[in-house]
């Protein structure tokens, strides 16, 4: 993975320096709370419903062992001991103290890891696939172009103060598992016939009040361009996009008022005057960041790990595991492992000071060192001989990372919700525990088979509620907290947003309806049909009409 | 002491008396008829526009300089051919939130070659320093009621930049690889 050099370093703490005087202003009442409002935000800090919450910046998803040790330790001296992952691949703790922030962003940066641009009006943190490098489908690794963008993007002087957020994903591979078009700038690797590298450009996707999913600007973009290019589109925005509603100040705003055609000419316009200028990328640069992500030591394996093999039948508990949480790999005998991070009883996403120490640790002895955060809130590893599988589930299964439960109903992705943050409507995580309780026999959950359900606080959908096959949103009704429940949503390559079915739930109803629309599926499936297909065939009708109809219950439901 | 603390302009890296007067129309104002005091002015771009005759006519007959200003939503192209005709082009940012005078600053400087005083004023001050310098202003007017004084240290917030910027045309990349 990339290490910093001694520039990198100075960068990163010369902003340790800066945010300790800014910090210290603050408290010492010579910046008032507006004007020091978005420098700590440009620093992940929030004011939150305890105090501040921190969001620190984990690049592109990648680790290393030490990093999460690291992690691991100031989740524990700084705050309570457990830290929350998020779906844009960063960390959140929710009871740090202001005036210790200024030693936390310290100790983080000793390890290479900092907190910038994890919030506010910028560049954010650029993610990309949590199994970029070793996924089969892949047509180039995207993590030296995050690489890249994320040194561009870090302290850009003329995108500190643009008119919202704006989030960048980068895939390399032919299946998408970024949610690149929900992103406002999303970078898809190509080919093109001659086979040059490139990059397809979408632009104006997001969720939030108004979702949407991006347009394509361009088919082939050299990869040369990749920074003049940005830099024209980023301008563009920063100069017109709408500073007077922050509801309809993201770029997807301005892409959807002047068309998207129009749009890309007018990028098109800007870079006219950039491309080819100092800042396009040379072949050296590429270079000297590639050799960075070069692939590790792979050992000659035999294709198939005959032990493994025999675990998987002798033990059904490991086979359902492997069924669920163990993934293919380019190089034989080699998969890729999500420890997974939702089980009931906690917080999705939510991991403890142990557990990030021990998945550090299993990182270390087994994955060359290095660790992935997934944007569905788990912790991946990589790079995994077969034949430490075994171990690595036994493991695991001791520190509460082992639930086979990836891509089922019981990994859903929950933002942070009412209980921390202070934008939320409506509590989320209770909602989230609730279902995973409901959901916690693993035949049931095995049965129904693959499904996303995605759980938001608030519209501004840091939960992803729109791209679940279910989404729950959580909305505030005259002071109480009701939940509406989407259907038809997915991620991918051929991303939906999802429909609202009706009148909002209240929470307590909330596992009943979902357990209704599970059952609908269940009966009208054919069969080996994921319920995503269901709902594509049947139409919503049917489940509208289990959750609603008279018959079913007496529960109540908010008058839309 | 006290003549210090109310010089709020920061140039050459030090504070400065400022001798300039900002123009600013009342609404509905026609531009022919604001009244333009003696003195160097930096007028507002409508202005500049209705009057070009008599602010040349004033530099010329008595050596007053010229200046403009742009609001955040002025295009700098619309003085691109004009940028030699002035001894300050002024940007003026309501509130320090509203980046789009970054971009103004580095069309006028990387695209319409302007290479005099540059400079920034309005909700402005110590924590926005280091970036304005770098899109290209060089000269600042500290919003009243922050420290002029303290905005000095600010240009040093940061030994190094990955990016191209106005004051450093060439990214880190490619300094690295040198």
């Amino acid at each position: 993975m990339y290490r910093y050099d001694s520039i990198d370093h100075t960068i990163v703490q010369a902003r340790v320096a800066q945010f300790r005087d800014q910090t210290r202003r603050y408290l010492a009442n010579e910046l008032s709370e507006d004007e020091f409002r978005p420098l700590r935000l440009q620093n992940g800090l929030y004011i939150q419903r305890h105090g501040p919450m921190l969001r620190i910046a984990v690049p592109y998803g990648l680790l290393s062992a030490r990093q999460l040790r690291t992690l691991a330790d100031v989740t524990r001296r700084y705050d309570e001991g457990v830290g929350h992952f998020t779906t844009r691949q960063n960390l959140q703790l929710n009871w740090v103290k202001l005036p210790q922030v200024p030693d936390l962003l310290a100790d983080l940066a000793d390890a290479e890891l900092h907190a910038i641009q994890t919030s506010g009006n910028c560049i954010r943190n650029i993610t990309t696939d949590h199994f970029a490098g070793v996924a089969a489908d892949e047509i180039a690794d995207p993590r030296p172009w995050a690489e890249l963008l994320r040194q561009w993007s870090t302290f850009h002087p003329e995108f500190a103060y643009l008119p919202r957020k704006f989030k960048v994903a980068i895939s390399g591979s032919r299946e998408d598992r970024t949610a690149l078009l929900v992103h406002d700038l999303g970078l898809q690797l190509v080919r093109n016939d001659g086979g040059e590298l490139g990059f397809a450009v979408y632009a104006g996707g997001g969720l939030g009040r108004t979702p949407l999913l991006a347009s394509k600007l361009n088919d082939f973009l050299p990869w040369q361009h990749l920074l003049t290019y940005c830099e024209a589109l980023l301008r563009v925005y920063n100069r017109f996009g709408r500073r007077d509603n922050a509801y309809k100040a993201r770029i997807k705003i301005l892409v959807k008022a002047v068309g998207s055609e129009e749009f890309a000419r007018q990028v098109d316009a800007e870079w006219a005057h950039l491309k080819d200028g100092p800042s396009t990328l040379t072949e050296a640069e590429v270079d000297r960041v590639a050799a960075q992500f070069a692939a590790p030591n792979y050992e000659n394996l035999a294709s198939e790990d005959l032990c493994h093999v025999a675990f998987q039948r002798e033990d059904k508990a490991y086979a359902r595991w492997v069924e669920r949480n163990v993934h293919a790999h380019r190089v034989p005998g080699y998969a890729a492992v999500t420890l997974s991070l939702k089980k009931p009883g906690a917080s999705p996403g939510d991991a403890t000071s142990a557990q990030m120490e021990e998945a550090a640790e299993l990182a270390e002895r087994f994955s060359f060192g290095e660790i992935r955060v997934s944007h569905e809130q788990n912790l991946i590893l990589a790079d995994v001989p077969q034949r430490d599988l075994y171990t690595i589930w036994q493991r695991a299964k001791a520190t509460g990372l082992a639930s086979p439960t990836v891509g089922l109903l019981a990994d859903l992705i929950c933002c942070p919700g009412g209980d921390f943050c202070s934008l939320a409507n409506a509590k989320s995580l209770p909602i989230a525990e609730a279902v995973l309780d409901r959901f916690a026999d693993l035949d049931y959950l095995h049965d129904i088979g693959e499904i996303e359900l995605n759980i938001s606080g608030c519209v501004n959908s840091c939960g992803h509620h729109y791209l679940g096959a279910i989404g729950i949103l959580g909305v505030d009704k005259h002071g109480e907290e009701w939940y509406q429940i989407t259907m038809g949503g997915a991620q991918g390559n051929a991303a939906v947003i999802g429909e609202t079915i009706g009148p909002s739930f209240a929470a307590a109803d909330v596992p009943d309806v979902i357990e209704q629309l599970i059952e609908t599926y269940l009966v009208r499936r054919h069969v080996d049909e994921r319920f995503s297909d269901t709902v594509r065939r049947i139409g919503l009708e049917p489940f509208r009409t289990s959750v609603y109809s008279n018959t079913t219950s007496q529960r109540r439901s908010a008058n839309a | 002491m006290r003549n210090l603390q109310t010089r709020r302009l920061i140039k050459e890296r030090r504070l400065q008396e400022d001798v300039w007067k900002v123009v600013t129309l009342i609404d509905g104002q026609p531009e022919l008829d604001v009244c333009l005091p003696v003195g160097p002015l930096l007028v507002p771009v409508s202005v500049w526009k209705a009057k070009k005759a008599c602010l040349i006519h004033r530099e010329y007959e008595h050596g007053t300089p010229l200046g403009i200003w742009l609001s955040p939503e002025d295009d700098p192209a619309e003085i691109a051919k004009d940028v030699d005709d002035f001894t300050v082009i002024a940007v003026h940012f309501p509130k320090f939130t509203d980046g789009r005078g970054y971009s103004t600053a580095r069309l006028l400087r990387e695209r319409y070659g302007y290479d005099g005083e540059l400079r920034a004023f309005g909700d402005i001050g110590r924590d926005q320093i280091f970036f304005l310098n770098r899109v290209g202003f060089d000269s600042f007017l500290i919003g009243e009621g922050r420290n002029a004084e303290e905005a000095l240290a600010a240009f040093d917030d940061f030994p190094e930049a990955y990016q191209a910027g106005s004051d450093l045309p060439i990214p880190l990349f490619r300094r690295r690889a040198a």
